[in-house]
């Protein structure tokens, strides 16, 4: 420490005497302090008796935030054909930061060149428009804060055993962003809309050629076509130059790198609507087209990977809550595995279709608990145990897990993943 | 800035907000351009419907196409469609309603034409839109005629691949509107 500052204040005396030569004697040499004499300085952290790093034309997070990242589980045969989770255990608030979105891909990061890109719409239309990237910025943009959630989020809940992962490793295909760009329904009015059309084609200029059909009923009505994630463009791996963002409705049908809507009469039976994104019922039929993700919650801290470090202790527990049918209305904490609940605090603003952090102050004794939280929404759904899930959809569904997610707290404070009491 | 020139810029905006007000309508320019002719093109026409709409013309049949599995397939769907890396193709019609339920192509997917969309599209993976239509047509013949949904000796084209009934064709149940 004491080197250091020796070394900076030779650096300031040179700097100081190379002023005096320049300024041709009319800088004064600084009266000499012994800093030493104040008695403090080196009781001061190096950070306020240095300079700090220079300025950044691209901000990164500290390096002592190295840890927090989205994990990868990618096909090791086809690396491009994968998921990365986000770290839903390691953030605050409700925005997740853009390099921590979550990524769904089925075949890899396209890199498209914004000046060559051109969105088409066609087919069921008065007349078919193309629309390139300059084109669209001139357009009057709206911003939506909203959850984007995979069909697939949360499948480990199916298994027989619970997964022991961290919950952002289970549960974080799911993010939330602010999203910005044109609403959809203006653009489709500029084509203008057969009256017979009632889908629409959606394709993705990646790598899978990525098709699938969306009602109209919803691109007329909130969806947008993303040009902007968080304020900046959208990032290559959430689909730029541009993306559809359909507020509440599963990831799948927020088409990434979008090139082409095209209206038709019919949903086209792309495999990604009928093979994936389909949930098998035990009678051997599927729901198909479940497009709304419904409501559900979890807790965040404490989680799995934490601990309870005092006993007694007080421990803030703190989670998140979404439904794709509109705002939560409720978030109710179990800490008996959910004989009994008490409301937990929603933080607001509360959104519509959007992530809500809540939050509820726990005294813990040392008492063996089971931690829980479940959510309802503003149309009164409320989300399920997992009992009640598989009682209605089987084991084999695959898709749309929303079960509540049970935590249990050891004597010790050790937290594992459970499915409720072991009776 | 001139006095006649502020009071004309408030007229203006002032006109702008009261036809916006007037129409609720959103005040923009359209700039959307004529694109009838990239419409037609083949690029743009990708999509597949389950009444074959858009299907190439070709012809491929079952012999050929298990030996462009061999060549294009196996490594990660497995010598024989299934117990690769990537997702099983073949067998396991009539298992949806078991214990052990699974989703094949022959077994699951409702339409034989998404099996052509998908292959063309997105297969083989770090090759999208390298196979021709009739090598698409064999492969599709050979996935299809390991489980008895054609006969092995069909040459498979685009005017009876829609006519392929699949077994699992009524098994979905549409949820929306919900």
């Amino acid at each position: 420490m004491n080197d250091v500052t020796t070394q900076s204040r030779r650096k300031f005396l040179k700097k100081a005497a190379l002023g005096s030569a320049f300024a041709g004697g009319a800088f004064s040499l600084p009266v000499l302090t012994h800093s030493e004499e104040l008695g403090f300085p080196e009781n001061l952290p190096e950070s306020m008796r240095v300079p700090g790093a220079d300025f950044s034309n691209y901000g990164q997070p500290s390096e002592h935030e190295q840890g927090v990242i989205r994990w990868i589980s990618a096909n090791p045969a086809a690396p491009g054909n994968g998921v990365s989770w986000t770290p839903l255990h390691d953030l605050q608030g409700t925005i997740t930061p853009n390099g921590l979105h979550y990524e769904r891909h089925h075949n890899g990061v396209p890199e498209i060149d914004p000046a060559k890109h051109i969105l088409l719409i066609d087919g069921m239309v008065d007349k078919p428009l193309s629309f390139d990237v300059k084109s669209l910025m001139r357009y009057p943009m709206v911003s939506r804060t909203c959850f984007i959630e995979c069909g697939g989020n949360s499948n480990s809940g199916w298994r027989s055993n619970p997964i022991q992962s961290k919950v952002g490793y289970a549960h974080g295909l799911v993010s939330n962003a602010e999203w910005s760009g044109v609403p959809l329904k203006l653009l489709l009015k500029e084509a203008g809309i057969r009256p017979d059309a009632k889908w629409v084609i959606a394709e993705g200029a990646d790598g899978s050629s990525l098709n699938i059909s969306i009602p109209l009923e919803k691109l007329l009505d909130d969806a947008i076509l993303a040009l902007y994630q968080n304020g900046e463009r959208i990032r290559p791996e959430n689909g730029y130059p541009m993306r559809l963002v359909l507020p509440g409705w599963e990831g799948i049908l927020n088409v990434k790198w979008l090139r082409q809507l095209r209206l038709t009469d019919q949903p086209a039976m792309s495999r990604d609507e009928t093979s994936q994104y389909t949930e098998l019922m035990p009678d051997g039929t599927a729901r198909q087209f479940t497009f709304i993700n419904e409501a559900k919650s979890l807790i965040t801290s404490p989680s799995l990977g934490m601990m309870l470090p005092d006993n007694p202790g007080v421990y803030q527990i703190s989670g998140l809550a979404w439904s794709g049918r509109g705002k939560i209305t409720r978030v109710e904490i179990s800490a008996d595995g959910g004989d009994t609940w008490v409301d937990a605090e929603l933080q607001g603003p509360v959104l519509d279709k959007a992530f809500t952090r809540f939050c509820l102050p726990w005294k813990w004794q040392g008492e063996y608990a089971i931690l829980q939280s479940r959510s309802t929404d503003e149309t009164g759904y409320v989300q399920p145990d997992r009992e009640t899930l598989i009682k209605n959809r089987g084991k084999h569904g695959f898709f749309h897990y929303n079960a509540i997610v049970s935590w249990e707290i050891t004597e010790e404070g050790d937290i594992n993943h459970v499915y409720g009491y072991d009776f | 800035m001139s006095t006649a020139m502020t009071s004309n810029l408030i007229i203006s905006i002032a006109l702008l907000i009261f036809s916006s007000l007037c129409h609720a309508d959103i005040v923009y320019q359209p700039l959307g351009k004529p694109a009838a002719d990239i419409s037609k093109q083949s690029e743009w026409n990708l999509t597949i419907s389950p009444d074959g709409k858009n299907l190439p013309e070709g012809t491929g049949n079952a012999a050929q196409g298990a030996k462009i599995f061999a060549l294009q397939c196996a490594a990660c769907h497995g010598p024989e469609g299934v117990g690769g890396s990537a997702d099983p193709v073949i067998g396991e019609v009539g298992s949806l309603a078991s214990e052990y339920p699974e989703k094949t192509v022959n077994s699951y997917w409702p339409y034989a034409t998404t099996l052509f969309d998908y292959i063309r599209r997105a297969m083989p993976i770090d090759r999208p839109f390298s196979l021709s239509a009739d090598e698409v047509y064999a492969l599709s013949a050979y996935i299809l005629s390991q489980d008895g949904i054609i006969d092995a000796e069909l040459d498979l084209t685009e005017k009876n691949l829609p006519q392929v009934t699949m077994p699992n064709r009524d098994g979905f149940i549409s949820i929306y509107p919900d």
